[in-house]
């Protein structure tokens, strides 16, 4: 078990999306005005990669790599170069069908979601968590583990800077630094941070 | 063509005037990650400028026969079809390179700016002016790329494209790399300044303050 909560952490703090490997920085930016709606982008976010992470790895293990068609009778078959095709369909058709389950059975959740959802189809880091998955080659219960990780790290980071962006009411800022200026400088600050967890785990 | 489209603004606006990458928020996530040398960067650029322009001509070539409802699918199949051209070709030819690219020349797939131009503007436009606005924004992107990466790698290693440029301290120069350069967070200071100096120069592009203090419980001084 300690590996599994050790992948969890690694996910969410070590390699955490958007502050280290500048992923999904796009939707980072852009939906941190507010904390309510980084929240709402923070628990989309965790509930896309946990999903498509895992399911990506069937897809890949049992389709795409090479090898898979063995019991087929093509052995040499080697389907990867299909993987981001794969991959890209696989995710905007989660998107979808999230979309529609939440709408026909908790409309409530749907509409405080409202455009997250199908901007998550274009999110870096939701393909980079099934790319990231192929790189390092995980099992499936890896891959669960580390979908969930690092979405949980996606939503801490978006709802702190959130929250420090909505205190930038009291900062008297230059008018060119003011929004996307300031917010890159926050979070290259955030990431300063977060480097220090890079440093613990590899002192370990 | 009842309308004549200005092709020379069309391409230059996206330069300074309407970048991608400082003003319109797209495509940020690659251009911080592979900005810690002038080579890696400059291969994004052209990968991106390459992918842009076509998938741009593309759609712009069969948009009337693109259903509305599913345009979004259409849109990312195509790009990352590009895409994968894009990353055998780098493979097959430029494997270091390509390498230390790692996923990211597959996250052109999900580049903000490739689908926000082609969403934007190639679905509306003829293919020419299409194609035009799409390698203008392939330049502008590539613009912001170079200038980071260019910072990065001097400061960071005092090379540039790997010839040593500044003489090192330890080997009897006076330059100390100063290696936070090559660190996440430089990236994210480079782009803010960069981003405070365009908007200086030009103070129609600053924003609004996005939070007014409330104004309740304010005491009597």
């Amino acid at each position: 078990m300690t590996g599994a909560w050790s992948l969890f952490l690694f996910a969410a703090f070590v390699d955490n999306m958007p502050l280290t490997l500048f992923l999904g920085l796009c939707t980072f930016l852009a939906l941190s005005k507010r904390p309510a709606s980084a929240i709402g982008l923070g628990v989309a976010m965790t509930g896309v990669l946990g999903v498509t992470v895992p399911l990506n790895h069937l897809i890949y293990s049992g389709l795409l790599a090479p090898g898979a068609w063995t019991w087929a009778g093509y052995p040499e078959l080697d389907l990867s170069y299909l993987t981001l095709i794969a991959f890209i369909g696989v995710i905007a058709a989660t998107v979808q069908l999230l979309e529609m389950l939440l709408d026909r059975f908790f409309p409530a959740v749907h509409a405080a979601f409202g455009v997250f959802l199908p901007l998550l189809t274009v999110q870096c880091a939701i393909l980079a968590g099934s790319l990231f998955m192929v790189e390092r080659s995980y099992t499936l219960a890896q891959s669960v583990v580390y979908g969930l990780g690092s979405g949980v790290g996606f939503a801490v980071a978006v709802v702190m800077l959130g929250a420090i962006r909505t205190r930038l009411a009291y900062a008297d800022l230059p008018a060119g630094l003011r929004g996307l200026g300031i917010a890159f400088v926050l979070a290259g600050l955030m990431s300063l941070g977060f480097a220090s967890f890079t440093q613990m785990a590899a002192a370990q | 063509m009842a309308e004549r489209i200005d092709f020379w603004s069309t391409l230059t606006a996206p330069l300074i005037r309407q970048n991608p990458v400082t003003l319109q928020i797209l495509g940020i996530c690659s251009a911080l990650a592979v900005t810690t040398s002038l080579a890696t960067a400059l291969t994004m650029s052209v990968s991106l400028t390459v992918v842009l322009t076509l998938s741009a001509g593309i759609i712009s070539v069969i948009r009337r026969h693109i259903p509305d409802t599913i345009r979004l699918i259409v849109q990312i199949v195509i790009v990352a079809s590009l895409v994968i051209v894009i990353s055998e070709v780098l493979k097959a030819y430029f494997a270091e390179i390509s390498r230390a690219l790692s996923v990211y020349v597959g996250l052109i797939t999900t580049n903000c700016l490739v689908l926000g131009r082609t969403e934007a503007y190639a679905r509306h436009h003829a293919p020419l002016p299409a194609i035009v606005d799409a390698f203008g924004n392939g330049l502008g992107y590539s613009l912001v790329l170079i200038v980071i990466g260019a910072c990065r790698e001097l400061f960071g290693k005092g090379e540039l494209f790997g010839l040593q440029v500044l003489p090192l301290a330890e080997a009897g120069g006076w330059f100390t790399p100063l290696s936070l350069m090559l660190l996440a967070p430089s990236a994210f200071f480079l782009l803010g300044g960069l981003v405070w100096a365009i908007r200086s120069v030009r103070p129609e592009q600053a924003e609004a303050p996005e939070h007014i203090p409330p104004a309740r419980a304010e005491p009597a001084e």
